[in-house]
C-alpha cells in the first residue's frame, strides 16, 4: 500500500533573518514530513526556531533556501495572494495569544476566514455557529472577545481555525497562556480535532501536553535533533 | 469579497472613532460647500449683470469727455472738458442712426421733505433720459419737454429718496427742497435695485438738464456738465451709431488724421462683456481656491488613514493569517477612505446649498444652483478618497503578516 502523500514536506529548508551586519539563523537545513492525519508536537528551548518552523508550515513567511511544500504547493515559489488563499483554505492557525479582533463578537470572529473565501453571509453564519458549538461555545455566540476567559478565546480561536476545513491545523503554543486544567481542555479540544481527520501540529513547551501526540520533534538552534513517534496519551487525562 | 460586506466593515471602523471620522470629514465638508457656495454666488452675480445690462439696453452708447494730459500722466476718463452743447445737438439731429440723446449731469444734494431729509445724487436730463436707460415710471409721469425747456422746477424721485423722505410712496404732487429750492415731484421711478458693484440705482433725483445748469451749475457753460447718453435706432445701429459719433466729433473737434480722440466714446454691450468675464474670472478664482481646500482635507483624510492603518496593524495581520490577500486589505482602507470622502462630499453639498441660499438671500441674488457643479464635486471628493486613501491602503496591504501579528 503507498504511504498517504505528505501534508508538510520540508527539504533542507533554512531562514536567515538579516539583522544590519548580523545574520541569525533560525533555521538550518530542516528536512521533515508530516502525513496527513497526523498529530506532532514540536519542543524545543526558546529561540530554538519553532515558530520560525510553524510561520513557515503556516505560508506566512518563505524559506530563505531549501524548498517547503504545503498540500503540495512550494511556499517559496508562490505569490503574496497565492500565500494567503493557500493559507486561507488548507491551514487553520492557533496562537499563543489568541489573536481574536478586539471588539468583535465570537460569531464574527469565526466567520472571518469565510469572509474571504466569499462565502455568502448565511452560509457564513450556520458554519461559523456550528464550529462554535462543536468547541463547546454554543452559547456564546454573541459573546465580545474581550468579554470571555483565556480559555474560552483559545476555543473561539480553534473555531476560527477549523471553520475553513482546513487539512492542517497549527498550534504555536495554543496553552501558553492558560492556566493547566484550562490546558488540558484545549488539548483535549485538539485531540478531538486530530480525531475527526485533520493533521496537527502544535508547539508546546510542556510535556504533559507533548504527551499526548504520536510524534514529539525536539529543536535545538535552528535544527531538528529529535524526532520520536510514540505511544499517544488518552484524550482528557492529566499525565 | 463583496463590496456591502467591505462598506459594512469601513462604516463600522468609522463609527468606532465617530468623532475623529467627523473631524475628518470636516476638511472635505468645507472644501466642497465651499465649492458649491462659491460657484452659486458667482452664477448669481453673473446672472445679476446680464439682467442689469439687459435692462440697460444693448443699443446703449456714452459719450464722455477727453483725458487730460499734463506732461505725460493721464487723468481718469473725462477730466478734459471737450464736448459742448453743440455737439449734443448734432448729435441728435445729425445721424439717423442715433434714436435719441441725452446729457446726464450730477451733482450730490440734500433733498428734503417736510419732515426728513437725505443727501443723494441729483441727475440733470433730458426728457428722452428715461427712455435711453430704458426706466420705466412707478407713479406719475416724466417732464414735458415745455417744463425741460423752461427750467421747471419739477422732479422725478427714486424709489430709495421716497423711502426715506415720506411715509407711504405715492408722493406726486407733494413738494421737496432741494439745496433748499422747492421742487414739484411730478414722478416716481420704477425700483431697479443695486448695480452689479453694489450702488443704488433707486438713491437718485431726476432733473430738467436746463433746471440743473441754472439752479446747481450756476449758469449755462460753454461744455456739457455731464456725459451724454445715446440710444442708437436698434441693436444692430450700434456700431454704425458708433462709428457714426465718432466720425462726427472728430470731425467737429477739427481732429486731423492720426490723432487721437479727444472724447471717450463707449459701447455698454462691451463693458457687459466685459463685466460679465470679470464675474467669471471671479468664479474660476473662488472655485479654485475651494478646490484646494479639497484638497486640503483630502490630506488630512490621508492623515488619519495613516494612523488607522498603524493602531490597526494587528488587526491586520489577523486577517491575513486567517487567508486575507493583499487586495482584500487594500481594498478594505481604500472603501474606508472612499466612504470619509463621499460622506464629507455628501454633508458638504447639504451646507453647500444651505450656505448659496443664505448668501443669496443676503444678497437678493438669483439661486443659481448648478446640478453639474454638484457631481463635480461629489465625484472630486470622491477622486480625493481614492488618491489619498490609496498610499495608506497600499501600506496596509504589503504589511508583512508575521511582522503585523507581533506589532504591539
Ligand atoms: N523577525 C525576526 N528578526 C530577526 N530575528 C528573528 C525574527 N524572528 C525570529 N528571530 C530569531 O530567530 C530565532 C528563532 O526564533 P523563534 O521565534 O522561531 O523561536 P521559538 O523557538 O519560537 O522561541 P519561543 O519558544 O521563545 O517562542 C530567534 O533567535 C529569534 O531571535
Ligand atoms: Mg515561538
Amino acid at each position: 500500500m503507498d504511504a498517504p502523500p505528505p501534508v508538510v514536506e520540508l527539504r533542507d529548508v533554512a531562514r536567515v533573518y538579516q539583522m544590519g551586519d548580523t545574520a541569525v539563523h533560525a533555521l538550518r537545513g530542516v528536512t521533515l514530513q508530516v502525513t496527513a492525519g497526523e498529530l506532532v508536537a514540536v519542543m524545543g528551548t526558546s529561540g530554538s526556531g519553532k515558530s520560525t518552523l510553524m510561520n513557515l508550515v503556516g505560508c506566512l513567511d518563505r524559506p530563505s533556501s531549501g524548498s517547503c511544500l504545503v498540500d503540495g504547493q512550494d511556499v517559496g515559489k508562490l505569490s503574496r495572494g497565492a500565500r494567503a488563499q493557500l493559507r486561507g483554505r488548507t491551514v487553520g492557525f492557533v496562537f499563543q495569544n489568541f489573536h481574536l479582533l478586539p471588539r468583535t463578537s465570537a460569531l464574527e470572529n469565526v466567520e472571518l476566514p469565510l469572509v474571504y473565501q466569499g462565502v455568502a453571509r448565511r452560509e457564513r453564519v450556520r458554519r461559523s455557529a456550528e464550529a462554535l458549538t462543536r468547541v463547546g461555545l454554543g452559547d456564546r455566540l454573541h459573546h465580545r472577545s474581550n468579554e470571555m476567559s483565556g480559555g474560552q478565546m483559545q476555543r473561539v480561536a480553534i473555531a476560527r481555525a477549523l471553520v475553513t476545513r482546513p487539512r492542517l491545523l497549527l498550534a504555536d503554543e495554543p496553552t501558553g497562556n492558560l492556566d493547566s486544567r484550562t490546558s488540558t481542555e484545549i488539548m483535549a479540544l485538539l485531540q478531538e480535532v486530530h480525531a475527526g481527520g485533520i493533521t496537527v501540529v502544535l508547539v508546546t513547551h510542556s510535556p504533559e501536553i507533548a504527551a499526548h501526540a504520536q510524534r514529539v520533534l525536539r529543536m535545538h538552534d535552528g535544527c531538528v535533533v529529535e524526532d520520536r513517534r510514540q505511544q499517544m496519551a488518552p484524550a482528557g487525562v492529566a499525565a | 469579497m463583496i463590496l456591502l460586506e467591505t462598506l459594512r466593515l469601513a462604516l463600522r471602523a468609522l463609527l468606532r472613532n465617530g468623532t475623529r471620522s467627523f473631524l475628518t470629514m470636516l476638511g472635505v465638508i468645507i472644501g466642497v460647500a465651499a465649492v458649491i457656495a462659491m460657484v452659486a454666488i458667482g452664477e448669481g452675480a453673473r446672472q445679476r449683470v446680464a439682467e442689469t445690462f439687459a435692462s440697460m439696453g444693448s443699443n446703449l452708447l456714452v459719450v464722455m469727455h477727453g483725458t487730460s494730459q499734463v506732461s505725460g500722466s493721464r487723468g481718469g476718463s473725462g477730466t478734459q472738458p471737450t464736448l459742448t452743447w453743440e455737439d449734443l445737438a448734432a448729435i441728435r439731429t445729425e445721424l439717423p442712426s442715433v434714436k435719441l440723446a441725452s446729457v446726464q449731469a450730477r451733482a450730490g444734494a440734500t433733498v428734503a421733505s417736510d419732515t426728513q431729509n437725505w443727501t443723494t445724487s441729483v441727475f440733470g436730463v433730458d426728457p428722452g433720459y428715461f427712455e435711453i436707460r430704458a426706466w420705466s415710471m412707478r407713479y406719475g409721469r416724466v417732464f414735458t419737454p415745455s417744463e425741460a425747456d423752461s427750467g421747471a422746477k419739477v422732479v422725478v424721485l427714486g424709489q430709495t429718496v421716497v423711502d426715506k423722505l415720506f411715509e407711504g410712496s405715492d408722493v406726486v404732487g407733494s413738494t421737496v427742497r432741494i439745496r433748499n429750492m422747492p421742487f414739484e415731484v411730478v414722478g416716481v421711478l420704477a425700483r431697479k435695485g443695486q448695480s452689479p458693484t453694489g450702488q443704488d440705482y433707486d438713491d437718485t433725483a431726476m432733473i430738467p438738464i436746463n433746471t440743473y445748469n441754472s439752479r446747481m451749475a450756476g449758469g449755462l457753460r460753454r461744455y456739457i456738465p455731464g456725459v451724454i447718453f445715446v440710444s442708437a435706432t436698434s441693436e444692430e445701429a450700434t456700431a454704425r451709431a458708433e462709428r457714426d459719433i465718432r466720425n462726427l466729433l472728430r470731425d467737429r473737434h477739427r481732429l486731423g488724421p492720426g490723432v487721437e480722440d479727444d472724447f471717450h466714446l463707449r459701447n455698454m454691450a462691451e463693458v457687459a462683456q466685459a463685466q460679465q468675464e470679470g464675474t467669471e474670472t471671479m468664479t474660476a478664482l473662488l472655485a479654485a481656491v475651494a478646490l484646494v481646500a479639497l484638497l486640503v482635507g483630502g490630506i488630512g483624510i490621508m492623515n488619519i488613514m495613516l494612523v488607522s492603518v498603524t493602531e490597526r496593524t494587528r488587526e491586520i495581520g489577523i486577517r491575513m493569517a486567517v487567508g486575507a490577500r493583499p487586495g482584500h486589505i487594500l481594498w478594505q482602507f481604500l472603501v474606508e477612505a472612499l466612504t470619509l470622502s463621499s460622506l464629507g462630499g455628501a454633508l458638504g453639498v447639504g451646507l453647500g446649498i444651505y450656505v448659496a441660499n443664505r448668501l443669496s438671500a443676503q444678497f437678493g441674488w438669483p439661486l443659481m444652483l448648478r446640478g453639474d457643479v454638484m457631481a463635480v464635486a461629489l465625484g472630486f471628493s470622491g477622486l480625493v478618497g481614492v488618491v489619498f486613501g490609496m498610499y495608506p491602503a497600499r501600506k496596509a496591504s504589503r504589511m508583512d503578516p508575521i511582522e503585523a501579528l507581533r506589532w504591539e
